[in-house]
């Protein structure tokens, strides 16, 4: 197997400083759909990704407009990253026609085709195939996009995983795929249900590719694997499963307080946080704190008009009820 | 025009295809080097080479995700799940992903693809590669599902499914791969979601879906000869659904008989008794019956299998004690 060593390209002061605001917009953005399910804004279920955002950030920041993100239910993180901007996104929660879907899909299932976001998916392991789709057909039609497939640790342990990472493989696939390991799947520890220790990463051999982990907190460093995976992915050279390590500070869903998580596990990983860890980077960087106060206080004011403008959303009626569900726009079954 | 094996119309139908429109690609296990385990695609390999026409693994979810993933990618792909028994292995594929993802993403999305898979009973193949999943796939919103009874509709049904934007599940009714029939040369293509009259008679209307076709036509000659004049309807399409024609003839003779392999319970007949019994009631003159396999596996042994699947004879002597009750 032969892997590409070319360093990824170094990134000046100003896309760190990106990668600032992004991670601090996915925070923020988090922490208001969190208040707004308080408030009944939003309604059914949510998986946050608060603590997972240095993942969405460094990989988007790697990703060209024509790639692809396949994302899971906790996609919002994923989303954004994209470009996504923050209001149909909101309102997609909120179940407004001004949603991203228009409240037909739900925070489970976040898409923007114009973005590259190419759905979000709610059933464990179903898009790891759906990507190579994907990438097979970029691979077919000559093109060079990548497709770049997120899920979490307890994805390893379902059957499309390793169809998906055999059929890549033997194809020679251009998609990344990229296991956020948060270490808990659901309400299980994933290590007293996984069979190896490295859930993703350790499972790449055996499908013929290196193994790859990655500290998910960081995002410089994710960013750095996402670079070389996806030129590898580009150049023709087949696919890359990487495993970043990371946590939610959260429970798994709006119902879940994440109990059974120790305390002083729960305490390790904030310690970890990945957005005040890059804030102390930049200072010593020598970026001006007032600089990153700035980018702060910006996003937390376009969160607030986000929320007016999601708010202000119109309920949607029956005429997009049964739209769409056929390519013609209808959803007509007989004549 | 030439004589067609219903085996050779599949691969005749994916070939017109793909020689048109260079988005048309092709996976499956078994389908290239081996020309399908069925034979149904033989030649197709040496014609449009390994790039179009590729070989998988046994991974069902990676084949339809795969297709999936190229349909929502500009590619029109036709996969092929070998046995529809294995669509059990899949059927998140289908049912979660790639028939809800046009609706949930608020029209964002398009799936033009075909999936094609042997269907049905009659070979003593067991429960486990015999069963009629026709229902299955009709109750699902957001699939197209088409069912042809003969080698000029495979062809015909194809090109309509491969040109449809929407996603297409093509039962190819394995007790039929070895039927004949003329059928012209040149291009043939059909529309879905347009039932066929192939009798007309005045006195029931026996309306039946792929394999139960040729038998239905069969037994309306005995009828014929009992003085029992039927109408024979092949539905060809279940979604979507030709209500206007069945309607019809159904008022034109006041019977409905269903002729369906399916077992028992949700059969497609049971939908179409159904809007029958609502929109036609008053044109009725009698009961509607469902002929179909029993609520049971299929079995294995010949003998077996003979007493599951609607017959001839089963069909001739349930038309002729209602139609004479």
């Amino acid at each position: 197997m032969t892997t590409t060593k070319t360093a990824p390209p170094a990134m000046d002061l100003e896309a760190k400083l990106d990668l600032y605001r992004c991670q601090v917009e996915l925070r923020q953005f988090e922490e208001r759909a969190y208040d707004l399910f308080l408030e009944n804004y939003v309604k059914g279920t949510s998986h946050l990704g608060i603590g997972q955002e240095a993942i969405a950030a460094g990989f988007a920041a790697a990703m060209k407009p024509t790639d692809w993100t396949f994302a899971t239910y906790r996609g919002h993180n994923h989303t954004l990253a994209r470009g996504v901007p923050m209001t149909p996104v909101l309102a997609e929660l909120m179940g407004r026609t001004n949603g991203l879907m228009a409240g037909k899909g739900g925070s489970m299932h976040l898409t923007s085709v114009e973005h590259g976001v190419m759905g979000s998916y709610a059933i464990i392991g179903a898009h790891l195939p759906i990507a190579c789709g994907a990438a097979w057909s970029a691979q077919y039609r000559g093109t060079d996009q990548v497709a770049v497939c997120f899920f979490g640790d307890g994805s390893v342990n379902i059957g499309a995983f390793h169809e998906a990472l055999n059929f890549a493989a033997i194809w020679k696939l251009p998609v990344v795929f990229v296991c956020e390991n948060n270490l808990w799947m659901e309400y299980t520890r994933t290590s007293e249900v996984t069979a190896v220790e490295n859930p993703a990463a350790d499972r790449a051999a055996a499908y013929g590719l290196e193994s790859i982990i990655v500290d998910g907190n960081d995002v410089d460093a994710v960013f750095e694997v996402a670079a070389t995976a996806i030129a590898r992915a580009r150049a023709g050279e087949g696919p890359s499963m990487i495993e970043a390590k990371t946590y939610r500070h959260g429970g798994h869903s709006r119902a879940d307080p994440g109990k059974y998580r120790p305390d002083e596990e729960v305490a390790e990983w904030k310690a970890k946080d990945p957005i005040p860890r890059y804030h102390a980077r930049l200072l010593d960087l020598g970026v001006a704190e007032e600089v990153l106060v700035k980018i702060v206080t910006e996003v937390a004011a376009a969160v607030d008009v986000a929320t007016d403008e999601a708010k202000a959303g119109a309920i949607p009626g029956e005429d997009l009820l049964m739209k769409d569900v056929w390519a013609d726009g209808g959803s007509s079954w007989r004549n | 025009m030439a004589q067609l094996t219903f085996r050779e119309a599949i691969a005749r139908g994916i070939a017109q295809e793909m020689r048109r429109d260079e988005s048309v690609v092709f996976l499956g296990e078994d389908v290239g080097a081996a020309g399908g385990v069925f034979k149904g695609t033989v030649g197709l390999l040496e014609e449009f080479g390994g790039v179009r026409v590729r070989d998988t693994p046994i991974s069902e979810q990676a084949i339809l995700g795969a297709a999936m993933g190229a349909s929502m990618t500009g590619l029109r792909p036709i996969a092929e799940i070998m046995f529809a028994d294995f669509f059990a292995v899949c059927w998140d594929i289908v049912v979660n992903e790639i028939a809800k993802s046009r609706y949930m993403t608020n029209g964002q999305m398009t799936f033009p693809l075909v999936i094609r898979s042997g269907n049905g009973g009659g070979l003593r193949f067991g429960a486990q590669h015999s069963q009629s999943v026709e229902n299955w796939a009709m109750m699902i919103p957001g699939l197209k599902v088409v069912v042809p009874s003969n080698a000029l509709d495979v062809i015909g049904l194809m090109a309509a499914s491969i040109r449809d934007d929407d996603p297409v599940i093509f039962l190819e009714e394995k007790a039929l791969y070895s039927s004949k029939m003329e059928v012209p040369d040149g291009e043939i293509l059909d529309q879905l979601g347009l039932a066929k009259v192939l009798r007309q008679g005045g006195d029931a209307t026996v309306v039946a879906l792929g394999n139960m076709v040729p038998k239905a036509l069969l037994a309306a000659e005995e009828l014929a000869l009992a003085g029992i004049d039927c109408t024979v309807v092949d539905v060809r399409s279940l979604v979507p659904l030709d209500t206007a024609t069945i309607l019809r003839e159904v008022s034109a003779t006041g019977r409905l008989f269903t002729i369906e392999e399916n077992p028992r319970l949700c059969g497609w007949g049971a939908e179409l008794s159904s809007i029958v019994s609502e929109e036609a009631f008053y044109d009725l003159d009698g009961p509607i019956v469902r002929i179909t396999t029993p609520h049971i596996p299929l079995p294995a042994a010949d003998a077996l299998e003979d007493l599951a699947i609607p017959s001839v004879e089963r069909i001739v002597t349930t038309v002729t004690k209602s139609m004479n009750a």
